[in-house]
């Protein structure tokens, strides 16, 4: 489906069957496991105990929502170098494979034990700003956040997932993008997974407009991820 | 909008350059400068360029000094938050707790193997780990050449003796971090509470119905996907006045557990007064609930052994 994309850059060449990955972002056989066109990578310290490929390391879909959107071929509209705001950071797994391929990244976490993790991984990458912070507030860290974000990575496990996209928009770009990954069991153990993602988008689209979903499955049960941008 | 209005509400606006610099070297520590204070206890209804505003206020010379900074603030602050809530002592009192269990359970396990392993050379070697404990002091002997039997005693015997150190340690900060709970619940089980809620905070934010199956967590999901019964208590079992009611009562006797437990929760957490009602109320209710299981013993038709004298007593 992406076939028509125009073949500027050098890692189209390599890899014509996918969409345009982001600049900082290839893919890398790591100790030729043979899969397929590779596995996704980014230049950076290693974080989490990852292959690496000399300064390549590899970005595991089944570790990370957003990896996998980009696996799954979503039009996340990231080109490298992009301002982000990435919300639910946990321990830095994804937000640090982010922050090697874009610019000013910033990062909210909930959490403090994750949060601790997520310092590590700042340490070496003097554009990953790490902020403890409940995503639900963006009035704590407005005065620190800049506008005209790129780009949000949303990925909270809380309930009312809709409500933080929307508490947040005030950040994004008018041409920018939310890329969503709802969890359906976060909002509501008991219900269908498919009814809940209706209920999100739903309330979603009061202030986005929605894109592209695609169901994360392969790698994340009960996930949904929704590329959207705002109206 | 003009640019020094809005520069007003940024992180930055009380901060000199100097002290940013000086953030840069005191590193770690730095829980107190006016930048670390921004960051954490700032708000901003709305966000704006800060790159271009630093740069037009002179904190920075360009975006890329004013990234530069940010990093420092933002990691000195962030690393401030984390210690301070890491050290908070609710969390030191569930690691506590978790410790102990851990060196509890490994006792047991290797106080099993070592009765096992023991048996094969000695008829008459006990179990538990008060026999590692009979091994180490003597009073059991084991005949020479079997060293490494006795060495595991010893393992054995100081893994119990740490998690003996451990309960003593819950028993003694309970109280202080959480004294309604540790009154209600013991110090042991509220610790356990703390520890399956993740901390004092998250336990007062939780709803009784949830306090109530605290630790049954896989009998609540088989239930909240159809293929089972609701739970009537989790780790609230090992109450008194759970484990001390009739089965068929137990439910009711978790649910006024809970709910004190609930309310002790909050009280630590919000206030920390003493409320020593909470206990009376919880008891005089576990009588009234107890009461009905002696009241159908009284009728001939129980089959519990609950001897209370008081009965008859019924209750909506």
């Amino acid at each position: 489906m992406a076939m028509a994309l125009p073949a500027t850059t050098p890692k189209m060449e390599a890899s014509p069957m996918h969409n345009a990955l982001p600049d900082g972002v290839e893919r890398h056989a790591f100790g030729g496991d043979g899969d397929g066109d590779g596995r996704l990578a980014t230049r950076g310290d290693p974080v989490y105990g990852e292959p690496t490929d000399g300064e390549w390391r590899a970005w595991d879909p089944s570790r990370s929502k957003l990896g996998a959107m980009i696996e799954l071929e979503m039009e996340t509209n990231l080109a490298g170098g992009d301002t982000v705001l990435y919300l639910g950071a946990a321990s830095g797994t994804t937000v640090s494979h982010v922050a090697d391929f874009a610019g000013p990244t910033y990062a909210v976490e909930f959490a403090a034990r994750p949060a601790r993790d997520l310092l590590e991984a700042s340490a070496s990458r003097p554009r990953l700003f790490p902020l403890l912070a409940d995503a639900r507030k963006p009035d704590t860290y407005a005065h620190v956040v800049e506008s005209d974000i790129d780009v949000i990575v949303q990925d909270v496990a809380t309930r009312g997932q809709a409500r933080v996209a929307l508490e947040n928009r005030r950040f994004l770009a008018d041409d920018g993008r939310l890329l969503l990954a709802v969890k359906a069991r976060s909002e509501d153990v008991t219900r269908d997974p498919a009814a809940v993602f209706d209920d999100v988008r739903e309330e979603l689209e009061t202030e986005y407009e929605v894109l592209d979903t695609k169901s994360l499955e392969r790698y994340h049960a009960d996930h949904l991820g929704i590329v959207a941008r705002p109206l | 909008m003009t640019d020094s209005a809005a520069a007003e509400s940024a992180w930055f606006a009380a901060v000199d350059a100097d002290d940013l610099e000086d953030l840069d070297t005191v590193d770690t520590d730095a829980h107190d400068t006016t930048a670390v204070t921004a960051i954490r206890d700032g708000t901003a209804a709305t966000p704006d360029n800060w790159p271009a505003l630093a740069v037009e206020t002179g904190i920075a010379d360009d975006e890329d000094e004013y990234y530069d900074l940010l990093h420092t603030a933002t990691m000195a602050a962030t690393r401030a938050t984390v210690t301070e809530r890491e050290a908070a002592d609710d969390r030191q009192l569930v690691h506590a707790v978790r410790a102990m269990d851990d060196c509890e359970r490994t006792a047991n396990e290797l106080a099993e193997r070592l009765a096992e392993w023991a048996g094969t050379i000695d008829a008459d070697a006990g179990t538990g780990t008060a026999f590692a404990r009979d091994i180490v002091t003597g009073e059991h002997a084991l005949e020479s050449g079997h060293e490494p039997i006795a060495s595991l005693a010893e393992r054995v015997v100081d893994l119990a003796n740490e998690a003996d150190d451990l309960r003593e340690f819950v028993e003694r900060q309970t109280p202080t971090v959480a004294p309604n709970l540790a009154a209600l619940a013991g110090p042991v089980l509220g610790a356990r509470l703390l520890s399956l809620a993740g901390g004092l905070e998250s336990l007062a934010k939780k709803p009784s119905g949830t306090i109530q199956v605290l630790g049954a967590e896989d009998a609540l999901f088989a239930h909240l996907r159809g293929h089972a019964s609701s739970p009537k208590h989790g780790i609230l079992y090992m109450h008194d006045a759970v484990r001390g009611t009739h089965p068929d009562e137990r439910g009711s006797a978790a649910r006024a557990v809970a709910g004190k437990v609930a309310i002790a929760a909050r009280v630590d957490h919000y206030s920390g007064e003493r409320k020593p009602e909470l206990e009376a109320e919880l008891e005089e209710r576990v009588e009234t609930i107890q009461a009905r299981t002696t009241a159908a013993d009284d009728n001939g038709d129980g089959t519990a052994g609950n001897d209370a004298e008081n009965g008859g007593e019924s209750d909506a």
